[in-house]
């Protein structure tokens, strides 16, 4: 079941591959149709998830040999933690993939990237074999670097370029740290289930802190965290907006993922030894990502900012999940719980903004803030949309933020208080930041260059208002997702 | 004489003499004929060859060695030997008397083969020889081009100075341990052997002449004048199958020496870090495509020497050695026959928008490029893997991180020549060469992908290869 949700959008790329002379409408009735395939075998998954304590952590297993004398397995599997962000990888794919082009030149390949793109994607969150994940967490940069590159503005070469040789270099490291963990188990297996179940480092001290440096500093330039986001915004601003939502909302995704699924899961103990420095490194993105984002100008710029600062949320409930205290595992669960929401939560709302914008470069061709005002009045649709999306991503009670925001914060504050204290600013700047961008952009005066500002289309305005559905679900009745979420924190956390 | 252990270099040789008389005699339409007999004569050798498997001995008093490395190297070789003829007809066809060029070929095939199984470091001399006077002459084949003869000629002034080094290293092994059959030298080396500053450097020479194949850093210099002035299909054959012979060469000469005896494989690791370093900054700014895959092939050569450094040290060392040899070759040669499907199109430049010309070109070229990086799921990749893997498992944690490091500046350029076949605006009409190019190109592009998929096999029965002298 999980293979086929990985291997049909691969099969739908390879089938618009093959038929370049397919117009715009059929390709992306093909992406789409293949897109909501994988994803209905996903909710079927779903469906069949046993969130019970009793039931297994990883379910809906499979397993074909690949390399038997490495231990190298096509393993697929899922607990509620990967289950919950692959929903939201697929539901992100439909929307992005259902989105309008921002320049429809050569839309068959478009499509087929797009398709690539997913197809790796999920991989990467079902997969419970280290080599695999590697190999699509290496394919997602391939997918990204050809997307940006051929969709993106002027100049968006040299962002691509610089996105991939920064991220490969993140996944090199990543490579080294796992060869060097699976080293250390006799036979040498990939498994990521007999990895965690042996914590093959506890015990060699500087061994598993070189380890640990290793898959940090990769899933750090993956997540982005400071000092090492600078990749992240000209990759943003020179994308299309549909490319610039899935990377944020899937792909950022992949380095938080990894940091819970490796680190914290397969070597507690080093991780616990250097979680605090790790909490640090999260406090700083949050209050850099938030402080920077406040001074852009440039509307693309301004959202891939807070991306910094709300990854570093999420980041933040990781190292709480992973400090080594006893007594607060009810704290460290929430804590965790939190983080992989705030990701499912940030891939909705981030997803959402970029749509945003790239709607509205669509319609200007321009991100200046300055060039904008009083949009509100030619297109009211497109400022609701605008309105629930900032808000939701500043974090305003009953929207999906602030349910994950929640928790992370009461989770740190019984670990790492100061840090949950001075963490707490960076919630207050991005309230100020997502009201002033309300502000210039939607209300005011409206420039004269913006009289005939289209409102959404049809199409935009489902693919929007889908998105904010959820995230509005999630704000008010997140039972069924912490249900889901909690089932895999628990067995993580042991809370 | 056990004559019969022979017989596939005795096809080959056949096969060579077989051309060269066709050509003599042959109208000068059928030239390209000589194609076949050169085809039939690996056929034959490799049919011959898949009948050692399994055999683990030296032969011919001590001088020639079967045992699995020598058998899937001389495999690989003649494999990508087959490659290399598919492109050369269309490519020469102007040439009124190249049917010659198929008799000079399967010679320095013959002497990469003669290299693999080399067991006595005079056997080695004359297998470096035999191979080097035939890679001069197929370099500088188009003898009317300026860039043709001098890479020819650059060629061969490294390879005379390379050779006398190895020479004189012979000599000295020779001299001071009194023997140059390898059965014999290790032995004395397992008896204990007194480690001399002269002895140390007979065996330094020894692998700097033998480097020499391998395009490794101090004497690689001949590697991209080679890939830009030397008739494509030359080109893709001197770049791999020399490579293939001087690694296994190489390999078995490191492994007659224990690691606590002669320090030779800190040596190598030093010549791995800077041929790695040298050949990835060097290729960081070429705007001529065809330097830039010959520096990438110095590059590769630096990571090959990671797995030879390791030999002896860590287990799966040879298996490495042979997997990314064999990924790298895939790799190479799925390059070359872009290029030389392409006409040998070399500039930076004429790259720009090939994607919407030639699609299928393009997507090998980037594929075999991704190869080269190493990025799944590429055959490329498990070949990285398994290196950086024994590299780690072997103690030299800093060899692979600069490995690792040099990976990632090396996706610059080859990400440029991606980017700019697929972002920028296409040219007008592409010229290519014929249906063999195209067809070598389908099955570069094959190999990528089925050597991932098939590499459970493959790493099997390298595991079973052994290495002699035991």
């Amino acid at each position: 079941m999980l293979t086929l949700a990985i291997l049909i959008p691969m099969l739908g790329a390879l089938a618009l591959l093959v038929s370049p002379r397919l117009g715009h409408q059929a390709a992306r009735a093909v992406a789409v149709g293949a897109s909501v395939v994988s994803f209905a075998l996903l909710l079927i998954v779903w469906i069949g998830f046993d969130t019970a304590p009793s039931a297994p952590d990883f379910q809906f297993l499979a397993e074909v040999p690949w390399i038997p004398s490495l231990g190298i397995a096509w393993r697929v599997g899922v607990d509620g933690m990967s289950l919950a962000l692959s929903l939201m990888s697929g539901v992100l794919f439909i929307a992005s993939i259902s989105w309008p082009m921002e320049n429809p030149e050569r839309p068959v390949s478009y499509y087929a990237w797009f398709l690539f793109l997913e197809s790796v994607s999920l991989g990467l969150f079902l997969v419970l074999d280290l080599l695999l994940f590697y190999a699509f967490f290496d394919l997602s940069l391939v997918g990204m670097f050809f997307l940006i590159g051929r969709w993106g503005h002027d100049g968006a070469q040299r962002a691509a370029l610089k996105f991939f040789i920064y991220t490969l270099a993140g996944s090199l490291a990543i490579l080294l740290a796992i060869i060097g963990l699976v080293l250390s188990m006799a036979p040498i297996t990939f498994d990521m289930r007999s990895l965690i179940a042996a914590q093959p480092l506890a015990g060699y001290d500087f061994q598993g802190g070189l380890i640990l440096l290793g898959f940090m500093v990769g899933f750090a330039i993956k997540t982005p965290l400071f000092p090492v986001h600078t990749w992240l915004p000209p990759a943003h601003v020179k994308a299309p907006g549909p490319v610039s939502a899935i990377l944020a909302g899937v792909l950022l995704k992949m380095g938080t993922y990894g940091m819970i699924r490796i680190p914290l899961q397969m070597m507690r103990e080093s991780f616990a030894a250097y979680a605090l420095p790790i909490a640090l490194f999260a406090l700083a993105s949050i209050l850099w990502g938030a402080i920077v984002a406040l001074g852009q100008t440039n509307l693309k710029r301004r959202i891939a900012y807070t991306s910094v600062n709300h990854m570093g949320y999420t980041v933040l409930g990781i190292a709480t999940a992973g400090a080594s205290l006893a007594g607060v595992e009810k704290a460290q669960s929430l804590a965790l719980t939190g983080a992989v929401v705030e990701m499912v939560a940030h891939g909705l709302i981030t997803g959402a903004l970029f749509l945003i914008a790239g709607g509205i470069w669509a319609r200007s061709q321009t991100y200046e803030l300055d060039a904008f005002g009083g949009l509100a009045k030619v297109a009211p649709k497109l400022t609701v949309a605008a309105v629930i999306a900032a808000f939701a991503s500043l974090g305003l009670p009953g929207l999906a933020g602030f349910v994950a925001e929640v928790q992370i914060f009461v989770g740190t504050f019984a670990v790492f208080p100061v840090i949950a204290a001075i963490g707490l600013l960076g919630i207050l700047i991005t309230a100020a930041l997502f009201l002033r961008l309300l502000q210039q952009v939607f209300f005011g005066d409206l420039p004269s260059a913006r009289a005939g500002f289209p409102d959404l289309s049809r199409r935009e305005s489902v693919v929007l208002s889908v998105l904010l559905a959820l995230v509005v679900v999630i704000g008010i009745y997140p039972r069924w997702l912490l249900d889901l979420i909690g089932s895999a924190t628990r067995a993580i956390v042991g809370g | 004489m056990p004559i019969g252990d022979l017989t596939p270099e005795i096809a080959i040789i056949v096969a060579a003499v077989l051309a060269l008389l066709f050509a003599t005699f042959a109208p000068r339409r059928w030239q390209a004929r000589a194609a076949l007999i050169a085809l039939a004569g690996i056929a034959v050798a490799a049919v011959l060859l898949v009948n050692q498997i399994g055999t683990t001995r030296f032969t011919f008093s001590g001088t020639w060695a079967l045992d699995g490395a020598s058998i899937w190297a001389r495999l690989m070789i003649l494999i990508a030997t087959a490659f290399c003829i598919l492109l050369a007809p269309g490519w020469f066809r102007t040439d009124p008397r190249h049917g010659e060029y198929y008799t000079i070929l399967l010679l320095s095939a013959l002497g990469a083969m003669a290299m693999a199984g080399a067991g006595d470091l005079l056997e080695l001399v004359i297998a470096v020889l035999l191979s080097s006077v035939t890679g001069y002459t197929l370099a500088a084949w188009h003898r009317d081009w300026a860039l043709s003869v001098e890479a020819g000629m650059k060629y061969f002034l490294m390879g005379a100075l390379a050779n006398a080094l190895l020479v004189t290293g012979v000599t000295l092994v020779l001299g001071l341990l009194g023997t140059s059959s390898y059965g014999d030298l290790s032995r004395l080396f397992a008896g204990g052997v007194d480690a001399s500053p002269l002895l140390f450097a007979g065996f330094a020479l020894i692998v700097i002449g033998v480097a020499f194949k391998l395009g490794a850093v101090p004497v690689h210099a001949w590697l991209p004048d080679i890939t830009e002035g030397a008739p494509a299909p030359a080109a893709a054959f001197l770049t791999v199958v020399p490579k293939i012979g001087a690694a296994i060469a190489l390999a078995r000469l490191v492994h007659l020496i224990p690691p606590e005896a002669l320090g030779l494989r800190p040596l190598i690791a030093v010549l791995a870090a800077a041929t790695m370093t040298l050949g990835n900054l060097a290729a960081l700014w070429q705007d001529d495509v065809r330097r830039l895959i010959g520096w990438s092939s110095v590059a590769q050569a630096g990571y090959l020497l990671m797995a030879i450094t390791v030999l002896g040290v860590s287990p799966d060392a040879l298996t490495a050695l042979l997997t990314f040899g064999a990924s790298y070759a895939i790799g190479n040669l799925a390059a070359f026959a872009v290029v030389t499907h392409l006409r040998g199109r070399t500039a930076l430049a004429d790259y720009a928008g090939l994607a919407r010309r030639q699609p299928i070109a393009a997507a090998a070229l980037v594929l075999a490029f991704l190869s080269l990086v190493g990025i799944p799921p590429t055959v490329g990749f498990l070949g990285k893997l398994m290196l950086f893997l024994t590299t780690i498992q072997g103690g030299y944690l800093w060899l692979a991180a600069l490995a690792a490091a040099n990976t990632a500046a090396s996706l610059f350029y080859y990400a440029k020549v991606m980017g700019i076949m697929y972002f920028a605006a296409p040219p007008e009409e592409v010229q290519l060469l014929d249906r063999p190019s195209g067809v070598a190109v389908w099955i570069g592009m094959i190999a990528v992908i089925g050597g991932a998929i098939m590499a459970g096999t493959a790493l099997d029965v390298f595991q079973l290869s052994t290495l002699l002298p035991l």
